[in-house]
């Protein structure tokens, strides 16, 4: 069954105009594993380095984006997609300096991916991407063909993973998926909760050597899987995710917050 | 379905029970005693079962088989087991109705169906799709596994003519078309069905009476797979 549309361009293989937003995909496999919030403050720390950043609530079906940052608008991507309003109504202005544009709950409908979704998603980025330094697609978990359509929207795509044994087999098959349906050559990780310093690197390590026994024999091209950095267990992104508050705005102190900082800058660079 | 509940109410809810209860009996079903605090479980079970049936067949109705399907694709994103679905089409089902009448058309849906139910395993679910197409559903089946099943269903099939009534027992053959659920995927049940609808045409049009299965996508993690993920170097720092 073919769930990757392979009628869209890869942006990747393109060589990218000068002004178009770099467009970066999110995805977990795995649900609860903050990958929502590594989005929201990673678009935040770009934000304060001066990008011009959009997030793209890409979790049509369930999406947590607005509980995140505590924005409930009136108008959203399902009103664009419906024709009741303009795309320029349905981007909003987050906490952290950066856009939002949120799916909606009526996007629910929109879990099953037609041709007519697809396009119009499609439509949205090329829209948004001159306006943009980069924009963030915030998928939902699972890998699901709206999840994987997204990501090939995307020139870029990082799989947020945790030590968690689930969390691991669930990013493993993500990578699986990427490499046998989009010809993913390079795959970031963002390891989250990690218990003590360099925890991001031996998992990294550990993926890419399952990878090299079962995917890379067979992959076309090759899967590198690249660590774009570890974020600690910090109680500072409960109490912030509790306050429904970007952990950048209330702890900008916190060992958490500067892991984000860091992600930004080598994302930057 | 559109039932006017203002015209229902007329009857009193003694009376609808009743209504039911008449047709647990011709349905042929046993209920406790009335007095039996089970009875009421059992009422209930016995409708449920009732409504979730092909009256011919026997099999699972198409109502039960989506809602089998849609829990069944469910599991295979969460636990990456394989499983297949196959639709099964009979061949020239026309003719028979219109050569032996349709008594005789019924007979070999019921045969069909009990052939069905013969190749396959308890926890497969093996329901009347629609006229005279049927749909089964094979929890964690890989792929080898699938094809064996779909070839051994269509040969007995071929292999056992169905007796008539006042006839000579009538030649039947099935096509199968079957698609496996992406695993991993949390995808949607009307695309798993395209996939093995797609097949099932493929094995009409080169010519019946045979099997066509989609290649599954490989995206399984193995046993082999986890146990490398878990072994011991992921808490050494290896770079």
């Amino acid at each position: 069954m073919n769930i990757a549309n392979p009628e869209v361009p890869s942006p990747s293989k393109a060589a990218p105009p000068t002004k178009r937003a770099r467009v970066l995909a999110i995805t977990s496999g795995k649900g609860g594993v903050g990958k929502t919030f590594v989005s929201a403050n990673l678009a935040a720390a770009l934000a304060h380095r001066g990008e011009r950043v959009l997030v793209l609530d890409a979790d049509l079906g369930l999406a947590n984006l607005d509980v995140v940052l505590n924005l409930f608008p009136k108008i959203t991507l399902h009103d664009v997609f419906t024709g009741k309003a303009a795309l320029d109504d349905a981007i909003l202005a987050a906490p952290g300096g950066f856009s939002v544009l949120l799916a909606g709950s009526g996007m629910v409908e929109y879990s099953r991916l037609t041709a007519e979704v697809r396009a119009k998603l499609l439509e949205v980025i090329e829209t948004l991407a001159p306006r943009y330094d980069r924009i963030l697609l915030d998928t939902g978990a699972g890998i699901s063909d709206v999840v994987l359509y997204a990501v090939s929207l995307a020139s870029d795509v990082a799989i947020v993973v945790t030590s968690e044994p689930t969390s691991m087999t669930d990013a493993y098959a993500t990578v699986k998926v990427l490499s046998s349906q989009q010809q993913r050559g390079v795959i970031q990780l963002i390891v989250n909760q990690v218990s003590r310093l360099g925890e991001g690197r031996a998992i990294r390590a550990q993926l890419q050597r399952v990878v090299d026994r079962f995917v890379n024999p067979d992959a076309e091209p090759a899967v590198k899987l690249d660590l774009m950095g570890e974020i600690p267990a910090d109680p500072a992104v409960r109490e912030a995710v509790q306050k429904r508050q970007l952990l950048l705005e209330v702890y900008p102190g916190s060992a958490a917050a500067k892991a984000v900082n860091a992600l930004a800058a080598k994302l930057a660079t | 379905m559109s039932i006017d509940p203002a015209e229902h109410s007329h009857a009193s809810p003694a009376l609808r029970l009743e209504g039911a209860l008449q047709l647990l009996q011709q349905s042929g079903r046993d209920l406790p005693e009335r007095s039996d605090p089970a009875w009421l479980q059992a009422v209930l079970d016995a409708l449920c079962d009732l409504s979730s049936r092909d009256a011919l067949t026997g099999l699972a109705n198409r109502r039960q088989f989506e809602i089998a399907l849609a829990r069944e694709i469910d599991r295979v994103a969460r636990a990456g087991e394989p499983a297949l679905v196959l639709m099964v089409d009979i061949d020239h089902f026309k003719q028979v109705n219109d050569s032996h009448g349709h008594p005789a058309g019924d007979r070999v849906l019921q045969a069909v169906a009990q052939r069905l139910l013969d190749c396959v395993r308890p926890m497969d679910t093996v329901a009347r799709y629609g006229g005279e197409e049927f749909a089964i559903i094979l929890p964690n089946c890989p792929p080898a596994f699938g094809r064996a099943v779909a070839e051994r269903i269509r040969r007995r099939v071929e292999q056992e003519p169905v007796p008539i009534e006042g006839g000579a027992p009538i030649g039947i053959t099935i096509s199968l078309g079957g698609a496996f659920a992406p695993q991993w995927v949390r995808s949607t049940a009307t695309l798993w069905l395209a996939g093995a609808d797609r097949q099932l045409y493929r094995a009409k049009s080169e010519g019946r009476n045979r099997a066509c299965l989609e290649q599954p996508t490989d995206v399984q993690v193995s046993s082999e797979e986890k146990n490398m993920l878990f072994s011991s170097p992921q808490f050494e720092d290896l770079e």
